[in-house]
C-alpha cells in the first residue's frame, strides 16, 4: 500500500448526500478480477451520457459536461469534497480502487459509511470527517474558486489552505500509523500468531463445535 | 460484572488481543465467499505466498453473476453467456479447488445467495462471528451471531489470519413492540425502521432488534430485518437467541450434533442482552402502527406507507434534503404529491437475500394464486434464494402457482437485485422489487426501483401498480 503523509491537491466539490458505492462504481465493472483499471469508470453513470460496459473504449463515450470531474481543472483533482454518508451501500472495495485509480487520495465529508471508510485505509486513501459546518464552508470556497487547493497533512492531523484557517482532524491511531507508513496489516496481524493460537486453543475447549475436523 | 448487551457478549467472546492503541484483533468463526469480492483477495494471498489460516471455516458459492434461466444453468459455467462473468465464476472455482475450500458450485442443489445458504446449511450458528465480502452479511445476525460485511482487503486478511482488526461499534437497541397487522411483514418493519432513523442513522452502531414483534417473528423474517441493517448504516444487525432460533438451527447439515449439540444449546442460552444492559441509543416503535411500505426514491430511507403521497421538495426546509428529494423525483420520473398507488409498474422482482426464502415465496404465491399478472407488466420474476429453497417451493407446488399466474420461475442467484447477470431493468422502467437497494441504476441503467415486501410485490404484479395488499383479493 502506498503511504500517505502529505498531499496538496485540487479539491473537487461533489455536492450530493448519500453517494453510494453503486454510484462510485456500477456493478458491471465489478466483474473484473483485477484491482486496477477502474478509474475511467469512476462515477460512470454520472460521468458519461451512455451506459458503460466493461470492454468499452471510454475515450469514445459521450461525457456529461455538467459532471464536476469532467470539468477542468477537476480532471486532476486529488481531493474529493462530499456530503453526508459518503460511500454507503455495498462493501465493494472496487469503490476505493476506482477513486485511487482516478487519482483521488483524500475524501472529505461530514460522515462516511463504515465499510467504505474502512476500505479507504486499506488502499492508501485518507477519509476525513469534518463537521457539517466546516464542510459547508469548504463547499463555498471550492465552488467559488475553481482551482481551490488544500494541503492535507496526516502526520500533523491538519488541513491547510482554507479561508477558515487550519482545520484539525483526527484519525484513530492504528489506522493513522498504517497509512503513514504504508503498512500491510496482514503482516502485522501475523506477528501476533501466538495470540491467535492461544485463543483458538481456549475456544476449542469451550466451543468444540466451531472447530470441525 | 457489568451488564452486557448481546453485542458486547459476542465481541468479548471473540477478542483475541487488544493492542495498546486500542485496536482489537477479533477472531472469525465463519467466512463466506462469493465470486465478486474474492478474486483479488486470493490473488493477494498467492502473491504474498500465504496460505489460509484455517480451511474449514470458509464456505463459498457463486451467486452474483450466475444466470437464472434453466436452459443456461443446465450446462453449468459454460452456460454463462457473458465472458467476463464466466471468468469470475470460474476464478472462484479455481481458487476454492486450489486451496481446498468447500464450494457449492453452480449445479449443486445447495448453491444460492450466500446469505441464504449460510443459515440454511447451519453454517451460520448462534454465537459465531460471521463475515463475508458483502455488506448484507448482517443477515446472519438474525441467528444471534455477530455478522458483518467486509471489503476485499479484509477478505484476504481473514483468509490469512482468521482474524480482523476492528474497532468496537456503539450499541443501539431498536425495540418494536405490539402485534403486526395482517399483511404487514418483516420487510415493512425494516423499511419503516429505516424511514424512521435514516440511511445513516445506524452508522457506527451495532443494532439489536428486540421487542414483541421480533420475538413473534420467524427466522426468515428476522433475516429479512437484519439483512437491511446496513441500509440503516449499521454493519451489524442482531436478534437474541430464543427457541425459534434453536428450532431453526437443529438438524441442519453444519449444525453440531449429539453431545456437542447439547453443549452448544447450553452456551447459546446466554446470547441475549442482560436485562439492565445499557445501550448508547434506543429507538422505540409501535409495530401495530406499521403499514405496508413502498420506497418512492433512490435511497431506502425514501419510504412511505402505501397509502401516502410522494413528498414535495417545495415544503422541505432543509436545503440538502430538498435537493435530494428533487433529484430523486426527477430520476424516478415521479410528480411531487403523486399517490404511491398511482405508480405504474413495468417489472416485478421477487428474490434477493432480503426476500427469497421459502416463507417469502409462500407469501407471494398466496397473493397471486388464482390471478393473472397485469398485461402492462413486461416481466415478473420469482428467483428463489437457493437450490434447496427452489426444491422446497416446488414440493409445495408454488412454482405452478406462479407460472399459472404468469410469473417466471427461475434458478437461484442474486439476479435482478443488482443486475450483474442478464436480468435487469430497462431505462425508465419501474420495478416493484423485494430486494434491498433502490439506488440509481442498481437494477439496470436508468432503472427505477421500489422496495416492497413479497406480498406487496405480488399484489402489484397483478394490479400493474401499487395496491395495499391488505385490501387485495
Ligand atoms: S441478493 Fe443482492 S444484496 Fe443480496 S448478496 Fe446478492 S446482490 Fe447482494
Amino acid at each position: 500500500m502506498q503511504a500517505f503523509t502529505q498531499l496538496t491537491g485540487i479539491v473537487a466539490p461533489l455536492d450530493r448526500a448519500n453517494v453510494d458505492t453503486d454510484m462510485i462504481i456500477p456493478k458491471q465493472f465489478l466483474k473484473s478480477i483485477k484491482r486496477s483499471g477502474f478509474g475511467p469508470n469512476l462515477f460512470d453513470e454520472l460521468r458519461y451520457l451512455d451506459e458503460g460496459q466493461p470492454d468499452a473504449d471510454n475515450s469514445q463515450r459521450p461525457l456529461n459536461p455538467d459532471f464536476i470531474l469532467n470539468q477542468e481543472p477537476y480532471t486532476k483533482a486529488s481531493i474529493l469534497l462530499a456530503r453526508e454518508n459518503f460511500g454507503c451501500g455495498s462493501s465493494r472495495e472496487h469503490a476505493p480502487w476506482a477513486l485511487l485509480d482516478f487519482g483521488i487520495r483524500c475524501v472529505i465529508a461530514p460522515s462516511f459509511a463504515d465499510i467504505f471508510y474502512n476500505n479507504c485505509f486499506k488502499n492508501g486513501i485518507l477519509p476525513i470527517t469534518l463537521s457539517e459546518q466546516q464542510v459547508d464552508e469548504l463547499f463555498k470556497e471550492a465552488t467559488s474558486n475553481k482551482g481551490f487547493n488544500l494541503t492535507v497533512d496526516l502526520e500533523a492531523g491538519c488541513i491547510k489552505g482554507a479561508q477558515l484557517g487550519d482545520i484539525n482532524f483526527s484519525v484513530d491511531n492504528f489506522r493513522r500509523h498504517c497509512l503513514l507508513n504504508g503498512l500491510d496489516d496482514i503482516g502485522l496481524t501475523l506477528e501476533q500468531s501466538d495470540f491467535i493460537k492461544q485463543y483458538e486453543a481456549k475456544r476449542k475447549a469451550q466451543a468444540p463445535w466451531l472447530f470441525a475436523e | 460484572m457489568a451488564a452486557k448487551t448481546l453485542y458486547d457478549k459476542l465481541w468479548d467472546a471473540h477478542l483475541v488481543h487488544q493492542q495498546e492503541d486500542g485496536s482489537c484483533l477479533i477472531y472469525i468463526d465463519r467466512h463466506l465467499l462469493h465470486e465478486v469480492t474474492s478474486p483479488q483477495a486470493f490473488e493477494g494471498l498467492r502473491i504474498a505466498g500465504r496460505k489460509p489460516w484455517r480451511i474449514d471455516t470458509n464456505l463459498a458459492t457463486p451467486d452474483h453473476n450466475v444466470p437464472t434461466t434453466t436452459q443456461e444453468r443446465s450446462v453449468g459455467v459454460n452456460g454463462i453467456a457473458d465472458p467476463v462473468s464466466k471468468i469470475q465464476v470460474m476464478t472462484l472455482g479455481e481458487n476454492c479447488d486450489h486451496f481446498g475450500i468447500t464450494e457449492f458450485k453452480m449445479q449443486d442443489a445447495r448453491q444460492g445467495i450466500v446469505h441464504v445458504v449460510g443459515p440454511e446449511q447451519g453454517a451460520t450458528l448462534p454465537g459465531m462471528t460471521v463475515v463475508c465480502g458483502d455488506s448484507h452479511t448482517a443477515t446472519h445476525g438474525a441467528l444471534g451471531a455477530l455478522a458483518h460485511g467486509i471489503g476485499t482487503s479484509e477478505v484476504e486478511h481473514v483468509l490469512a489470519t482468521q482474524c480482523l482488526i476492528q474497532k468496537k461499534s456503539k450499541n443501539m437497541l431498536v425495540k418494536v413492540d405490539g402485534v403486526l397487522g395482517k399483511g404487514v411483514t418483516a420487510k415493512d418493519v425494516v423499511l419503516a425502521i429505516i424511514g424512521e432513523i435514516g440511511t445513516a442513522g445506524g452508522t457506527g452502531y451495532a443494532i439489536e432488534f428486540a421487542g414483541q414483534v421480533f420475538a413473534d417473528m420467524s427466522m426468515e423474517g428476522r433475516m429479512t430485518v437484519c439483512n437491511m441493517a446496513i441500509e440503516a448504516g449499521a454493519r451489524v444487525g442482531m436478534v437474541a437467541v430464543d427457541k425459534t432460533t434453536i428450532d431453526y438451527v437443529k438438524g441442519r447439515p453444519y449444525a453440531p450434533q449429539g453431545e456437542q449439540w447439547d453443549m452448544a444449546v447450553a452456551a447459546w442460552q446466554d446470547l441475549h442482552s442482560d436485562a439492565d444492559a445499557v445501550f448508547d441509543q434506543v429507538v422505540v416503535m409501535d409495530g401495530s402502527k406499521i403499514a405496508p411500505q413502498v420506497t418512492w426514491g433512490t435511497s431506502p430511507e425514501m419510504v412511505l406507507p402505501v397509502s401516502a403521497q410522494v413528498p414535495n421538495p417545495a415544503t422541505e426546509q432543509d436545503q440538502v434534503k430538498a435537493s435530494s428529494i428533487e433529484r430523486a423525483l426527477a430520476y424516478m420520473g415521479l410528480q411531487a404529491e403523486q399517490a404511491i398507488t398511482d405508480i405504474q409498474l413495468d417489472r416485478v422482482f421477487i428474490g434477493s437475500c432480503t426476500n427469497s426464502r421459502i416463507e417469502d415465496l409462500r407469501a407471494a404465491a398466496e397473493v397471486v394464486a388464482g390471478h393473472k399478472v397485469a398485461t402492462t407488466i413486461k416481466q415478473a420474476l420469482v428467483v428463489p434464494g437457493s437450490g434447496l429453497v427452489k426444491q422446497q417451493a416446488e414440493a409445495e407446488g408454488l412454482d405452478k402457482i406462479f407460472e399459472a399466474a404468469g410469473l417466471e420461475w427461475r434458478e437461484p442467484g442474486c439476479s435482478m437485485c443488482l443486475a450483474m447477470n442478464a436480468d435487469k431493468l430497462g431505462t425508465g422502467e419501474h420495478c416493484a422489487s423485494t430486494s434491498n437497494r433502490n439506488f440509481e441504476g442498481r437494477q439496470g441503467f436508468g432503472g427505477r426501483t421500489h422496495l416492497v415486501s413479497p406480498a406487496m410485490a405480488a399484489a402489484a404484479a397483478i394490479a400493474g401498480h401499487f395496491v395495499d395488499v391488505r385490501d387485495f383479493g
